[in-house]
């Protein structure tokens, strides 16, 4: 069990999908199918739809919280977002998507230490106090 | 303000502000002076619907704002395999930003305007490459900030006063030395992009401070890198010793705290050395295509200026572009008439090339689906194009792309990179 900042509140549960690079949403994700599709990236074609995803911190383009937002619209957003670092970007897309849809997603931040302990295929859960722990 | 006492448009900007203030860990807000609003940029019914409810509430600007691209060219997207329904759409998001009190240069270098950003001021700028420029080659005062956010500032005219509107988180956290890179090499045309990708790349989520520079680049080149860089990774703000306004030496990059040789108060850095090999291995990671084959040649990330049409004249003069392969130029409304009036646009469309304005192909589903492969200058098009378009790329010089479009075949001058 593992805790780290809660950005934005939620309850979350799903597989975790981890990555240690860093991820534009804006052409790295699409918010048709939830693919990521960054072929620079380790997880280029791997689907992050309903998982929880964990992934450093968001780089590239300004328009990867306009991704987001979609992809909460679309129905094929990550059912979470786990960082190392309070990213503004996430968290944003986030607050937007409750303030648009009434469907904001857990972004919590962690120290990295407990980053490293996340592996994907885990069944994760997340509560609204920000702690994550494996889900059985 | 939250409470509505400025309307309902101010009030729902303000209430994201808030709660990204709490994000930030900000203490309080500030204000700024200027805003550049990447929101533009249509996706779908949500950028759309985002857009529209700020504008169906009565939002206005509250400070001077400029707008970036969008979705769709207004005026030329007939020429391309752009959709309909998709035009229209993307022209009432860019009609809703509009009618906010923005200023329409749907343009992603709005820095090469009138609209350009002062030493010290503070700014809210959203688009990633307008970021790094406006922070560093000018030395304005923004945050990395997304969409969404970029207009919620330009509405309040506020800002959460965190990060990189503050003196001190403005110093040099990594450097990166350029160690035995000569000075031909730092001259070629490609140069500044390709270290902008490796930048990127090495910088993570630091500041990172360029050492050994020994050119004095142009503000085009500067322009490359820092596309570069926000694309590759996530720099929003860089330092290239005796280049930029807060890096004239060393220790000014680092304000001081990295004093590298006898400083009292020196703090450890992590240095990486940068080598002629790394350049050339990061050149090659932006090429993904394989052979000489080439349906389009396409200039313009960021947006084309003066200065670049001017440069493209001489390379042009006499020359036609083949008639199979396409060369594309994204620019602004603005940079063309500006290349109009000077006459340096004539020649350019009498080679074969095709302007188009407001967009880019990254932004608007232009392509036909035949164009698979392309060539391009810009490391930013280079990096992108094949995740969102599914195109394959040659990354090349000016002159290569130039070149490459006469003969109908990708074809590169690779001497600067093989005898460096």
């Amino acid at each position: 069990m593992i805790s780290g900042r809660v950005l934005v509140a939620g309850e979350a549960i799903g597989d975790a999908l981890v990555t240690h690079d860093a991820l534009s949403f804006w052409g790295g994700y699409d918010f048709q199918t939830g693919e990521i599709i960054d072929k620079h990236h380790p997880l280029a074609g791997i689907c992050a739809a309903g998982r929880i995803l964990a992934v450093p911190f968001s780089k590239g383009s300004s328009t990867t919280t306009a991704v987001l937002l979609e992809a909460v619209r679309a129905g094929t957003a990550p059912a979470a977002i786990v960082t190392t670092g309070p990213d503004a970007f996430f968290a944003l897309a986030s607050i937007v998507a409750d303030v648009m849809y009434g469907k904001p997603f857990p972004v919590i931040a962690l120290e990295a230490a407990d980053f490293a302990l996340l592996r994907t295929g885990e069944r994760l859960r997340i509560d609204a106090s920000g702690v994550i722990s494996r889900s059985e | 303000m939250a409470d509505g006492e400025c309307g309902p448009a101010q009030a729902l900007a303000m209430s994201i502000l808030v709660r990204m203030a709490d994000v930030y860990d900000a203490a309080e807000l500030m204000d700024i002076s200027q805003a550049h609003i990447d929101s533009t940029i249509y996706l779908g019914d949500a950028t759309l619907e985002f857009a529209e409810r700020l504008a169906s509430l009565g939002a206005r600007v509250a400070v001077p704002t400029s707008l970036n691209v969008s979705g769709v060219d207004e005026c030329g997207w007939k020429d391309w395999a752009v959709k309909p329904e998709w035009a229209a759409k993307a022209a009432r998001q860019m009609l809703a930003y509009e009618r906010m009190g923005a200023v329409p240069m749907w343009t992603c270098a709005p820095y090469q305007t009138h609209m350009r950003p002062v030493f010290g001021q503070q700014i809210a700028w959203g688009e990633s490459n307008a970021i790094a420029f406006a922070n560093s080659v000018i030395g304005a005062r923004t945050e990395r900030y997304p969409d969404l956010l970029d207009i919620c500032c330009a509405i309040t005219g506020r800002v959460p006063a965190v990060g990189l509107h503050l003196t001190e988180n403005r110093r040099g956290e990594l450097l990166l030395r350029l160690d035995g890179v000569p000075a031909a090499l730092q001259q070629d045309d490609q140069f500044f992009a390709v270290l902008g990708h490796l930048v990127g790349k090495l910088a993570g989520d630091h500041i990172p401070v360029i050492d050994g520079i020994t050119s004095s680049p142009a503000e085009d080149q500067l322009k490359a890198f820092a596309a570069a860089a926000a694309s590759s990774g996530r720099v929003a703000l860089f330092h290239m010793v005796g280049v930029t306004p807060e890096a004239p030496t060393l220790e000014a990059a680092f304000q001081g705290h990295a004093g590298l040789k006898s400083c009292a108060t020196r703090m450890e850095v992590t240095t990486i050395n940068i080598t002629v090999a790394d350049l050339r291995a990061a050149r090659r990671e932006l090429t993904t295509a394989d052979g000489r084959e080439l349906d389009m040649v396409i200039l313009g990330s960021p947006h084309f200026s003066l200065a670049e049409f001017s440069r493209l004249v001489p390379l042009v003069a006499g020359r036609h572009a083949h008639p199979r392969v396409k060369f594309l130029i994204t620019s602004s409304r603005l940079m063309k008439e500006r290349a109009h009036e000077t006459g340096v646009l004539e020649p350019i469309v009498s080679f074969g090339a095709q302007i188009t304005l407001d967009t880019c192909i990254l932004a608007s589903p232009m392509l036909p689906p035949e164009i698979r492969t392309l060539m391009t200058n810009s490391a930013k098009y280079a990096y992108y194009a094949p995740s969102l378009l599914n195109t394959r790329v040659t990354f090349g010089s000016l002159a290569d792309c130039v070149r490459s479009a006469v003969e109908g075949r990708v074809v590169r001058d690779e001497t600067p990179w093989q005898s460096a």
